[in-house]
């Protein structure tokens, strides 16, 4: 099983990036291998819709969880059609967060962000 | 294109009297367009208050997908450079997202995607005493006003007389569009940092373009002036100076059309437009 996690930084012991879609990488961690391997992302870049880039590049990941601070709608629809399970992280470092999520101690992401695009009122 | 000579009012910024010229431009002049592009906050209507007489919905294509025919190769998401499409165990279409530019039709090998009519907003066309109105109104979520743009100069191309364009603030794309068919540009400049700076990216923009172009500089106040200083740095043309005004400003904050009232100044709109006329005739 693969995890999929923001992060800032290109380390095991990052924090984790409060945004989804442009987030500077995420740590991929297999369950299995016990290994993890870091992703650029390059939805980061886009002029819009990053967040849908993003969750489009971790089902082409074959990532199955997520463990994220907040997700965007647009990004919800893509995960959902992914099969993917979005979980709410907890303060600390990105090895903290894989610990609590094996140790079944991270809650499901249920409130998804409208985002900061002004889109809210719909 | 039609005997018109169009006139671009833009600015690198909002608030900095892009409105206020234009539509006292119109005024003055009295009987040609007044044409709002900033379909995404249009408000010189509420100046000109013109009885609406023809309204056009604004089309266009959004990819519609085929789902017995996809077999999900995700070759149309990797096409698509907005993210409006992604696949998960199907193809899904963020329309807001979409561009229209039907580039994953054409790369659907499969011939899963064929494209349908979405309307994004409306064009309205009206008249307030002589001056013909034209502008349209982007729907809420969209992503791109340019499609309406689009409309409205096309509405235009076949008309007579000066046609005074109010441009949506800025020099994106939306703007670019909005001038690319102009005689000549006015650009509106506040007395301030910040305003020169704006200014400078706009004069960028139309020199790019290669329109001729000259300067209003708005809220004039005796202090020194950053954006009148870039004009004469550059050599630009200084159309008029309007002065920091209460009367003007009540006027303005109240929808009424300076030229069309018992104001002091009005000579400058005047003024403006003789000079403007005179530099593209």
């Amino acid at each position: 099983m693969r995890i999929a996690l923001p992060v800032n930084d290109k380390d095991i012991k990052s924090e984790i990036c409060p945004s989804f879609g442009r987030t500077p990488y995420f740590l991929i961690y297999d369950t299995a291998e016990k290994s993890s391997v870091f992703l650029d992302n390059l939805a980061a870049q886009s002029a819009g819709g990053a967040g849908i880039k993003a969750a489009q590049m971790l089902i082409d990941h074959c990532v199955k969880i997520i463990i994220a601070p907040r997700y965007g709608e647009n990004a919800a629809k893509v995960l959902i059609d992914g099969d993917i399970k979005v979980y709410k992280n907890i303060a600390g470092t990105a090895e903290e967060n894989i610990k609590a999520y094996e140790n079944n101690q991270l809650d499901i992401l249920a409130d998804i962000h409208p985002g900061f695009h002004n889109h809210g009122n719909k | 294109m039609g005997t018109n000579k169009r006139i671009a009012v833009l600015s690198g910024k909002g608030g900095t009297g892009k409105t206020l010229i234009s539509v006292n431009l119109a005024a003055a002049d009295g009987n040609g367009y007044y044409v709002d592009c900033d379909v995404e906050e249009p408000n010189g209507h509420l100046y000109f208050k013109p009885q609406i007489c023809e309204e056009k919905a604004v089309l266009v294509l959004i990819p519609k997908v085929n789902y017995e025919l996809c077999t999900g190769c995700k070759d149309c998401v990797n096409f698509c450079k907005f993210n409006a499409l992604a696949f998960g165990k199907k193809v899904i279409l963020f329309k807001e997202i979409c561009h229209s530019c039907g580039g994953c039709a054409l790369v659907c090998s499969d011939k899963a995607i064929t494209e349908t009519e979405k309307t994004v907003g409306i064009v309205n066309i009206g008249i307030s005493e002589n001056v013909k109105t034209v502008g349209g109104m982007m729907n809420t979520g969209e992503a791109s006003g340019i499609p309406i743009i689009k409309k409205i100069l096309e509405y235009i191309k076949d008309k007579s007389g000066y046609i005074f364009i109010d441009c949506p603030p800025g020099s994106a794309c939306i703007v670019m569009e909005s001038i690319k068919d102009a005689d000549y540009c006015i650009l509106v400049a506040e007395p301030t940092i910040f305003g020169a700076h704006n200014l400078a990216m706009v004069y960028e923009l139309v020199r790019l373009f290669d329109k001729p172009c000259g300067v209003v500089l708005n809220k004039c106040t005796d202090g020194h002036n950053p954006s009148e200083e870039f004009c004469r740095e550059k050599g630009i043309e200084i159309l008029v100076k309007i002065p920091f005004d209460k009367e003007l400003g009540e006027l303005n904050s109240n929808g009424k059309i300076a030229v069309r009232e018992d104001y002091k100044n009005k000579e400058l709109f005047y003024s403006l437009l003789n000079k403007v006329k005179e530099a593209v005739e």
